[in-house]
């Protein structure tokens, strides 16, 4: 088990260095598909196959691919004049190391990490599914409307174009 | 070597901060919201991670509400940086200064 955590994590983290850093959009977009598969992964290996498995539909199948087509109508590629960080990424840089020094100062002086792994839950997909059904019915109704209204409003947004006030769309 | 949770805790800390670099110093929309992307997943591998060893489901129903919600980000995220790209020729940070006083 261990060594297959060790291979997930350090393949994981890899590619999502090499998102934040590399110059080509396709590129990144393709490293990042990576890093959502690798969570996937990390996700079935913790005994979460619901998750997993949406995981993979969700983000390895379609907000990948969105991705890649959002760079292909952005033009995606940088000028190769300007870097491809602002000139103040140092203070990222800072920041973020902060908050991850926060994050895991906090996590190593805790107390819940003595939790030893519980027994794998027998069926937990349906478990998850009556849950869903039952107690959090609610919330699940609310984003079946979220995703509605997300829908029509993604619709309007890319149709919104008119020829007055848009640049005609080049041949080439 | 036994994996326990303050592996997974630790390389989700990881990924989030690597979305919080992304998300400050990457000069293009599309990297900053993939940046975006890679911070909902790291609290979402936390989520599991805590899911798995406090045995205990609602952390992974919270995980899918996550990734629905994120889902309609997606959508609505990239058909407005589409339509800024259509006006503005641009996708970078620095010529998007109209709301600048």
């Amino acid at each position: 088990m261990s060594v297959a955590f060790f291979i997930i994590a350090l393949l994981t983290l890899l590619s999502a260095v090499a998102a934040m850093t590399l110059r080509n959009l396709i590129h990144c977009a393709l490293a990042l598909a990576f890093t959502f598969a690798g969570l996937a992964a990390a996700y079935l290996q913790l005994g979460a196959q619901f998750v997993g498995f949406v995981q993979l539909l969700v983000y390895v199948g379609a907000v990948a691919i969105l991705i890649v087509f959002a760079v292909l109508l952005t033009r995606g590629r940088e000028p190769a004049t300007q870097g491809i960080f602002s000139p103040k990424w140092p203070v990222g840089a800072a920041v973020a190391l902060g908050v991850f020094g926060t994050l895991a100062g906090l996590l190593l002086s805790s107390r819940v990490l003595h939790h030893e792994a519980a027994a794998i839950a027998q069926a937990p997909v349906r478990q998850i599914g009556e849950q869903l059904m039952t107690h959090y019915i609610v919330p699940l109704e609310v984003l079946g409307v979220l995703l509605t209204a997300a829908l029509i409003g993604a619709v309007i947004l890319a149709m919104h174009e008119r020829e007055s006030d848009s640049p005609p769309p080049s041949k080439t | 070597m036994n994996v326990g949770l303050g592996h997974y805790l630790v390389v989700s800390a990881l990924l989030f901060a690597l979305g919080l670099f992304g998300v400050i110093a990457r000069r293009n929309l599309l990297v900053i919201y993939m940046s975006l992307e890679l911070m909902l997943n790291a609290a979402n591998l936390a989520l599991v991670a805590f899911s798995r060893f406090t045995n205990n489901l609602d952390g992974q129903i919270l995980v899918f509400f996550v990734i629905t919600v994120a889902a309609a980000e997606v959508s609505v995220g990239l058909a407005l940086i589409v339509a800024l790209y259509r006006k503005r020729r641009s996708a970078h940070v620095e010529d998007l200064t109209a709301m600048k006083l």
